[in-house]
């Protein structure tokens, strides 16, 4: 059996988008800037994915730039708020600890440039207070930076209730919403958002191309300079064929997302309760605020690398927190930062489920995952100093 | 092009000398869980031979993998011979680990000679003793 259990890393695309493109790649290849009916054709199609993407989430089409994905989307939000701030002497950023390395790191670049950021520590169930988050808040606060979904543990954040907090303070309100749109409803008006950043491959668009909401009136600094594309507000020839899938692949989305978590609900529960009858695991993030096709998973005595290596020979394609899949000497942020201390944050399991999942696939997983966390623990000396009681068990 | 060599996978896949060797003459232990690796290995020795060698390990694919192969050069070696094994041998004779894995086969050879050392301390005490 093959399965692929890593949707929040990637998704696979869909075929109505990668049909929607393809005109656009040899046939329709002019430069949406050109004057000519070719290129004319380009720009309708960029536009009309412009709107229908501002429809899905409840934005103005003008409202919407095309980037080249979720990070340069997260960096040019953060670094165009704080512009605006420094500007009018605020220099305060309130965030949470288990953002995105896009975030994070772009906020530490704004550290070094003077800025003050406070990252607001998660509950251990994976999810900010929103009273946390206001606490944080000062007079000279330009920006608040919450991730509308979190990629490791799939919790769902409190950004409704963000939002309205800095609309009334007047701060600039960002969100990561790269692993919500198009998995959970999500509105910018209805959730106060002012910028939202999203990326077309994790709701089965091409790799490459995302979008970048700014509401009206936010002045937006240029992370690329060059040509007047996306309003002045992103140079650069457009990603036509990348745009036009990004489209389609969202409104499939938003069209068959109800359909969708009612499947995959059932499933990610069916999921969670087989793991959990393994010995000494435990489920990361909060039980029910969290993305209808995740399960993330702690087991103790166990790293993380050989347990997706082997699950890899048993046809399972799925990730871990661990730190030799980072390629850091440290363990997951995400997992620290709910309280998993280091030994057990290296043995965890990300499982994001596609839509094409059933429940054959999930017992399938369910008996994989025991089996070789079994065979691990069989010759783990941290196991072994656990099970003799020279070692306390955590979980 | 696989993140991993067929020998270490292989050796991953199927480790030898797998286990714990009780009343071991030498035990050598290093790493820690916080890092993420642990090695253990079990030293038996008959008149400085590695009769039998065993090894546990938590970590990723080749740091299980060096334990394996590293196990596997030294059994039935001479002590003096098994101390001058280096982390660049057990990596070659995996036929390569990638870069930012060559601390595993680091491991495997600081976990030998840490049983190594064991084993003439305690050898040691056992000839102060008599």
């Amino acid at each position: 059996m093959r399965i692929y259990a890593d949707n929040a890393a990637t998704t696979g695309m869909s075929v109505a988008a990668m049909e929607a493109m393809m005109p656009y790649l040899c046939q329709y290849y002019g430069n949406p800037s050109s004057l000519y009916a070719a290129g004319q054709k380009a720009r309708e199609a960029v536009e009309t994915a412009r709107e229908n993407i501002a429809r899905c989430i409840g934005s103005a089409p003008r409202e919407i730039i095309f980037t080249s994905g979720g990070s340069e989307s997260d960096n040019q939000a953060i670094l165009s708020a704080a512009d605006v701030g420094k500007a009018a002497g605020k220099r305060h950023i309130v965030s949470d600890n288990i953002e995105h390395h896009a975030v994070l790191h772009t906020l530490e670049k704004l550290k070094k440039e003077g800025f003050e950021v406070t990252l607001v520590p998660v509950r251990e169930n994976g999810i900010v207070s929103v009273k946390d988050i206001e606490a944080a808040l000062r007079d000279d606060t330009c920006l608040v930076t919450v991730m509308y979904a979190n990629n490791e543990i799939g919790t769902i954040q409190p950004v409704r209730e963000i939002g309205d907090i800095c609309r009334m303070r007047g701060i600039i309100f960002h969100t990561d919403a790269v692993q919500a749109v198009g998995h959970i409803p999500v509105n910018v008006n209805v959730d106060n958002i002012d910028m939202m950043s999203a990326s077309a491959h994790k709701f089965h668009g091409p790799k490459g191309v995302g979008f970048l909401y700014a509401k009206k009136g936010l002045r937006l600094s240029n992370l690329i300079e060059g040509g007047a594309q996306e309003f002045g507000r992103r140079a650069g020839t457009e990603n036509v064929a990348g745009i036009v899938a990004m489209s389609v692949a969202l409104e499939e989305a938003v069209r068959r997302m109800c359909e969708n978590t009612e499947k995959l609900l059932p499933l990610r529960d069916r999921l969670i309760e087989g793991l959990s009858k393994i010995s000494h695991s435990a489920l990361n993030g909060d039980r029910n605020i969290r993305l209808p096709a995740n399960v993330n998973f702690c087991f103790e005595g166990i790293e993380g690398e050989s347990l997706l290596l082997l699950l890899d020979d048993k046809g399972i394609c799925a990730s871990s927190g661990s730190a030799c899949t980072s390629g850091s000497l440290d363990p997951s942020h995400v997992l620290l930062a709910i309280g998993r201390v280091h030994d057990v944050a290296h043995g965890s399991l990300r499982l994001t489920l596609g839509e094409d999942a059933d429940a054959e696939q999930v017992d399938y997983i369910v008996k994989s995952v025991k089996e070789v966390v079994e065979r691990l623990r069989c010759f783990s000396p941290v196991w072994r100093d656990l099970v003799s009681g020279k070692a306390k068990f955590i979980l | 092009m696989a993140l991993y060599s067929e020998k270490v996978m292989d050796h991953f896949r199927n480790p030898r000398n797998v286990g714990v060797i009780e009343n071991a003459d030498g035990v050598g232990e290093v790493g820690n869980a916080k890092c993420g690796d642990i090695m253990k290995i079990y030293l038996k020795i008959d008149e400085d031979i590695i009769t039998d060698v065993k090894f546990e390990t938590f970590g990723c694919g080749s740091a299980i993998a060096s334990s394996s192969m590293a196990t596997e050069l030294i059994k039935g070696k001479p002590l003096n011979e098994a101390k001058e094994l280096t982390n660049k041998a057990v990596a070659e004779a995996l036929d390569g680990l990638p870069d930012y894995k060559m601390h595993c086969s680091v491991l495997a050879e600081q976990a030998i000679i840490g049983a190594i050392e064991d084993y003439y301390g305690k050898h040691l005490e056992k000839r102060k003793e008599n």
